[in-house]
């Protein structure tokens, strides 16, 4: 546990100092803990499992936009957790139930417990339709049809810069609708 | 879009960087501030004994009071900026003002008062005073929001209200060279009722703003 806590955080670093490869590492290793938690909290909830995909999807872009309030030289694992409790509240009480998630849901997840298989989730799809065409497109394109941002730019005739700042744009307001839904 | 997809999109936005809290709520601050002053110098302006008014160690502390209010607001809204982060072991930052309030008030007390107690405590401003303050701190409460947006407080009602205290500690920082009303007492009775009214109204708003 302790190990896999320390990784995370050397992981961030990388992450922070420019090693989008070691970001890439990094949110794929904490999926299926915050995937487990999620189910757990559903189910606690007793709402249907089947939609803890939409709750990981939320934290894992909350992480995204809201990393620069991690601090670099503290661990990362209670800054995660702190994000995921949060999201995962908003979550269930937007569901119509009010609930006491504990923190250690997310802390005592063994990893053979967390199930690895990824479920559709509908709520992002669903919102990016809503985007502006622009951001749509850039993040269908990076998404959806895998493409990397220079062939995104040179698929939409766009400059590899215009295509970066409409990629966090549309992730910036895929949130905010999230939010505001 | 499946996890995997949005986690490779995420990593492929990995080179933006976002800029610090605290420098969001600067700008923010400093775009606010000029309609705050806008207001001061339309509506109250310094008083005009405020030469004279500066050797009196009374008048001075009201600045203490209120900066210290102002600065602690700022070092504790930042801190909350972090959502694993708690009031505790920040908290205390809040007492310097009401530190500094209460050794005036028994500063004041073990001076020879020409005026009785209660007269210093009403003063001759009070109502303008809860006025003025909560007015003059809307646009700096408004500007604090949205810097601290930025931030991903774990309650975000505590956060919005820490905004309030620091947007009522500067609005009353330019009040205080305005108004004559210079016993610690008068300023422990209007500026704090004042000082609570602006942190419900952040509360509020930083419930409903402040979520991320």
């Amino acid at each position: 546990m302790r190990e896999r806590e320390d990784e995370w955080t050397g992981l961030m670093r990388s992450a922070i100092s420019g090693d989008s490869a070691a970001y890439h590492r990094l949110l794929k290793a904490v999926t299926p803990v915050l995937r487990a938690a999620a189910r757990r909290g559903l189910a606690r909830a007793g709402q249907p499992v089947d939609q803890s995909e939409d709750i990981v999807q939320d934290i894992l872009l909350a992480v995204h936009l809201k990393r620069h309030t991690w601090d670099v030289s503290a661990p990362f694992a209670p800054w995660l957790f702190a994000v995921a409790r949060n999201k995962l509240i908003d979550a269930l009480r937007r569901r119509g139930r009010r609930i006491f998630v504990n923190i250690d849901d997310f802390a005592e997840v063994l990893p053979g417990e967390a199930a690895a298989e990824t479920v559709s989730a509908g709520e992002v799809a669903a919102q990016l339709q809503s985007l502006p065409a622009r951001q749509r497109d850039v993040l269908q394109s990076i998404a959806v049809d895998s493409a990397s941002i220079k062939d995104t730019a040179v698929k939409l005739s766009m400059s590899e810069g215009a295509v970066r700042v409409a990629l966090h744009r549309g992730l910036t307001s895929l949130t905010a609708k999230l939010r505001e839904q | 879009m499946d996890t995997d997809q949005l986690i490779r999109t995420l990593a492929e936005d990995n080179a933006h960087r976002a800029r610090p809290v605290g420098f969001a709520l600067m700008l923010a601050l400093i775009a606010a501030a000029p309609v705050s002053l806008l207001m001061f110098f339309t509506e109250l302006g310094f008083r005009p004994d405020i030469r004279t008014a500066m050797h009196n160690p009374f008048f001075d502390l009201k600045f203490a009071v209120t900066l210290a209010l102002a600065s602690a607001a700022i070092a504790v809204s930042l801190h909350l900026s972090r959502p694993e982060a708690s009031l505790r072991g920040f908290g205390w930052l809040l007492l310097i003002p009401a530190g500094l309030l209460t050794a005036g008030i028994g500063g004041e007390m073990m001076m020879p008062q020409r005026l009785p107690m209660m007269t210093r405590l009403v003063g001759s401003n009070s109502r303008v005073c809860m006025t003025a303050i909560p007015l003059m701190s809307l646009p700096i409460l408004a500007g604090a929001l949205i810097g601290l947006r930025h931030g991903a407080p774990a309650r975000p009602a505590v956060a919005g209200a820490i905004a309030g205290m620091l947007s009522a500690g500067l609005a009353a920082t330019l009040y205080a060279s305005h108004c004559t009303d210079d016993s610690p007492l008068f300023v422990a009775t209007w500026y704090t009722i004042s000082t609570a009214l602006v942190t419900a109204i952040g509360a509020l708003a930083g419930s409903k703003i402040l979520r991320f």
